[in-house]
């Protein structure tokens, strides 16, 4: 092996931060919002506003107290800026169903419906998650009172060990909503950004076409 | 003691049944390790090796110990010690936050003597190549076996095929990482919630680490999101959560990311096959040689080899390869999938050269009887009399752009159960009955199972019972590996069963002073058999029992199960697409016994996943590594591509039933294990291009489709 080579294991590898490149995004988002929680950079260390600021453009810092209407509760949680959508329900709000597989938008397991569209909570920051209404695997039922979907997926064993689940029931919610008369095709694309290991694909889809039916029988 | 009723005598087994644990699962109620969060809980991580192949010459942690939220840092490895891949292990941290724990894990500098590494099979074999591990060669013989006289096996025959065939390591890309959660009450007592196929492995490894009294620790698996072979025991990542969790005396949670679970805990190795195989003039295998390379990285695994046919002279030489990658783990039937890749890929082959139907040529050379039934049935299902006659020429491939065609082959599995679990069923004079296994389910429906047992035992719908698994304190389960959960647990469930049935059926009997072979329950009753008029509800029965209520203990009873044998097959048809390259499976069959099926609906779910999973195999899945820097290129779920939604065929799964079977059989393993080769031998039916490699990416196909004589020409 060349010494060349050599330097370029050894040498650390530069290191380009996806929630660095998420914050700068996010921070862009930010100016453009009409609601927004937080303290620009210049305010120091961590205080914590709680009073909804209009966007000033600046940098987020130390921690910030976002306010977010989830399953039409206004929960609250203090963050850093940087923290994902996912990581605020996940580990500050106890909303678990949202699973963290691949934490860069590639799985889906982390949907949930954001102002009635499905969004990939990793990929959305909790400061930008702000003034919108966000339902998450949880808000749509229980287990006592599941959503049509729910009961279908439980109904067609659209599920095995259950990890990517929650992602292809909102997923699928979100898709009836839109859409409630889905073709097989249509259902099959809807789950295209959601990833499952054990193999429950082809039983999602049946899930789905008959979730969509007894909502029509239902309504 | 009575064995399994028939398939009709049954009122809940054998039926479809919707899982107990669905409605949490769907709901996001269930909690996984990974959902655990506890008050004051800190994140842990793991900080490896970035190279493939280099001694340590410093460790500084200094800047994750000094970092503002950073809680315990913990440095297993020493300057000196040789990381023999990328991602194995050097030591942990947990922080307030994953983020914040990621800038602890880029704050540690680590700077390493560069030795030279290999990360491929072909450059690792090759002699002058650099050694992945100092100790041993990297080529290594494994197996060398033999019968007969290979030469003379060979002049019988009217045609012989040959030809090197080739799948690539997989990984098993759990979709929940592996992980636990980890909490000590004091530093003598630890509860860990872990993603695990084996409460009592997880339990085992942290009692004899720690050196606890075995009742100090309790693991827990309400729920796991995955691990195909590769969550047996606590692994690095448990041991160093709960070493985390006792320094910072916090609660820790420590599930791997997406790029460690690549790196770090395991994938299935490859195989490369050299194959000469020979038939008579009627079909029949007259000798058979293979030379095959196996390599698990720093690991090693061997296969089965010649695989399911009758193969009367033979000469198989296995070894492994190792290379510096990291260490391959069983993954849902070890080797298998790899061993049917070579065997099914020579075998049609073969029978293409003989001008041989390719399921007549298997019929003639398969020696299982239940297999033979299902290539039959697996047959009609596909309509295998609409594949071309040759390959590439035929009204199913036609003479457009895309060309249809279908192929086949077949699963073995062992099947059988094997001893250790016990499960306690209780019974309460207000009629709850409880059944208890510290037995895990890994989405395979294993909680359903104990619960339906227990039902059908003692004449209740499947709900009366509450189940409970998934405890260290709880009677012990079994691993969850090599299909044996459910029938390792069915018989101690059936046994407990029978016993609190026989308690009930005693005090009911006494109540009513008959011999208690006179009565019986059915359908939520006690009754008298001589006298069918008389009864008590299952309640009134139980306000029979005493007031503690009853509780019985069922043991492992190898009568209940089967381990003569799982036998499967699979068909499938594809589209290839000759001018892209790109195939499409468009419809799969497989049919496979499983002894006495208890769920239909969840078996076939198994099924279902054994084809997807092959789809992975035969299209798809591939660890890139990087030659130049000894790094995995496609360490995540973008690049390392799983079949989705839009690559799914139309599914057949039948559960082949058949008088005779006795027992339970696992069915998880063989379900898997054929259907990569048999989209391989459907693409050679539908184009005329022999593929050798696994995936069958559009780049290999084109090149395939490009040699095939009669192919579109790319």
């Amino acid at each position: 092996m060349s010494d060349e080579h050599k330097d370029s294991v050894t040498k650390p590898l530069p290191e380009v931060s996806r929630r660095g490149f998420i914050k700068g995004v996010g921070t862009g988002v930010a100016a453009t919002a009409t609601l927004m929680t937080g303290v620009p950079e210049s305010g120091a260390e961590a205080a914590v506003q709680t009073q909804v600021m209009p966007a000033t453009g600046k940098r987020l810092k130390g921690v910030v107290r976002v306010k977010l209407s989830v399953n039409s509760e206004d929960r609250s949680a203090d963050v850093e800026p940087r923290t994902t959508l996912l990581n605020t329900l996940r580990d500050h709000l106890d909303l678990t169903g949202a699973k963290k597989i691949c934490d860069r938008g590639s799985c889906g397991g982390c949907t949930v419906m954001v102002d009635g569209r499905n969004v990939y909570s990793c990929m959305m920051l909790a400061v930008d998650a702000q003034g919108k209404k966000i339902t998450t695997v949880e808000g749509l039922g229980t287990p006592e009172r599941m959503h049509p979907v729910q009961a279908a997926f439980v109904e067609h064993d659209a599920l095995m060990c259950g990890f990517c689940t929650p992602g292809f029931v909102v997923t699928c919610a979100t898709l009836l909503q839109h859409n409630p008369n889905p073709t097989f095709d249509e259902v099959k694309r809807a789950c295209a950004g959601n990833l499952c290991r054990c193999g429950t694909y082809p039983r999602v889809f049946e899930a789905a076409l008959a979730a969509a039916k007894s909502m029509k029988g239902g309504a | 003691m009575p064995g399994w009723k028939r398939p009709e005598d049954n009122k809940l087994l054998g039926k479809r049944h919707t899982r107990l644990d669905g409605p949490i699962k769907v709901t996001g109620k269930a909690k996984y390790a990974y959902d655990i969060n506890l008050p004051g809980l800190l994140y842990g991580r793991i900080f490896r090796s970035q190279i493939a192949h280099g001694r340590i010459k410093s460790i500084d942690a200094s800047g994750a110990e000094k970092m503002p939220g950073v809680k315990a840092v913990i440095v297993n490895a020493k300057v000196g010690d040789v990381m023999r891949y990328q991602g194995q292990e050097i030591g942990g941290l947990a922080a307030v936050s994953s983020d914040v724990a990621e800038d602890a894990i880029r704050a540690i500098k680590i700077t390493y003597e560069a030795l030279p590494h290999v990360v491929h099979e072909v450059e690792a074999a090759r002699p002058g190549s650099p050694k992945a591990l100092e100790t041993d060669p990297n080529v290594q013989q494994m197996e060398k076996t033999g019968k007969g006289d290979l030469d003379a096996g060979f002049k019988q025959a009217a045609a012989t095929a040959e030809g090197v065939y080739s799948c690539a390591v997989r990984a098993h890309a759990c979709l929940e990482t592996h992980g636990v959660t980890c909490n000590w009450d004091d530093d003598k007592h630890l509860t860990c919630w872990a993603s695990t196929q084996h409460v009592g492995g997880v339990h085992g490894d942290l009692v004899n680490h720690f050196k606890l009294p075995k009742e100090n620790i309790l693991v827990v698996t309400d729920v796991m999101g995955g691990g195909f072979g590769s969550k047996f025991g606590m692994g690095y990542e448990g041991r160093m959560c709960a070493e985390l969790a006792r320094k910072a005396m916090k609660p820790v949670k420590l599930l791997l990311t997406r790029e460690e679970e690549h790196l770090g805990v395991g994938n299935a190795p490859s195989a490369i096959g050299k194959v000469k195989i020979g038939a008579t003039a009627d079909g029949t295998i007259c000798a058979f040689e293979a030379h095959v390379y196996r390599s698990g990285g720093v690991g090693q695994e061997n296969g089965p080899m010649p695989y399911i046919y009758k193969v009367p002279v033979f000469s198989v030489v296995q070894e492994a390869v190792k290379m510096n990658t990291g260490p391959s783990r069983a993954w849902r039937a070890p080797n298998h999938p790899q061993s049917s890749w070579i065997m099914e890929a020579a075998v049609e082959d073969l029978a293409v050269k003989l001008g041989m139907d390719p399921l007549e040529f298997r019929l003639k050379n398969d020696p299982n009887p239940i297999r033979r039934q299902e290539w039959k049935e697996g047959a009609k299902l596909i309509g295998w009399e609409r594949r071309n006659a040759k390959p590439g020429v035929g009204t199913l491939a036609g003479t457009g752009r895309y060309k249809r065609g279908i192929g086949c082959g077949a699963a073995t599995w062992g099947g059988g159960g094997v001893p250790g679990a016990e499960c306690r069923v209780t019974v309460k004079p207000d009629a709850a009955v409880s059944a208890t296994c510290g037995v895990q389910d890994l989405g395979t429906g294993s909680r359903t199972l104990v619960g339906l047992i227990v039902a059908e035992e003692l004449g209740l719908p499947r709900k009366a019972v509450t189940v409970s698994i998934g405890h260290s304190d709880m009677p012990p389960g079994i691993f969850s590996g090599g299909s044996v959960t459910s029938p390792s647990i069915a018989p101690p469930v059936k046994r407990a069963a029978e016993a609190a049935k026989a308690a009930i059926v005693e005090v009911v009997a006494t109540k009513w002073g008959i011999q208690p072979d006179d009565v019986d329950m059915a359908d939520g009753k006690a009754f008298q058999k001589s006298d069918v008029n008389r009864s008590l509800s299952f309640t009134e029965a139980c306000a029979l029992l005493p007031a503690a209520g009853i509780s019985v203990l069922g043991k492992w009873d190898a009568k209940l199960q089967q381990n003569s044998g799982v036998a499967g097959c699979q068909f499938a048809e594809v589209e290839v697409d000759t001018l892209t390259g790109r195939v499409q499976p468009i419809k799969v069959v497989s049919i496979q016994d499983g002894g006495v099926i208890l769920n239909k609906l969840t078996y076939e779910s198994q099924l279902n996943g054994g084809i997807i999973q092959g789809i992975g195999m035969a299209l798809y899945e591939d660890r890139h590594m990087c030659q130049v820097t000894g790094r995995m290129v496609n360490a995540n779920l973008e690049d390392y591509k799983l079949p989705g939604a839009m690559e799914m065929p139309e599914f057949v799964p039948v559960a082949f039933e058949y008088p005779e079977a006795t027992g339970v059989a696992g069915s998880a393993e063989p379900a898997v294990i054929p259907t990569a080769a048999a989209i391989r031998n459907a693409v050679l039916n539908a184009t005329g291009a022999y593929l050798y490699e696994a995936p069958m990416t559009p780049w290999r196909v084109l090149t395939a489709l490009k040699s095939a004589k009669g192919g579109t020409q790319v």
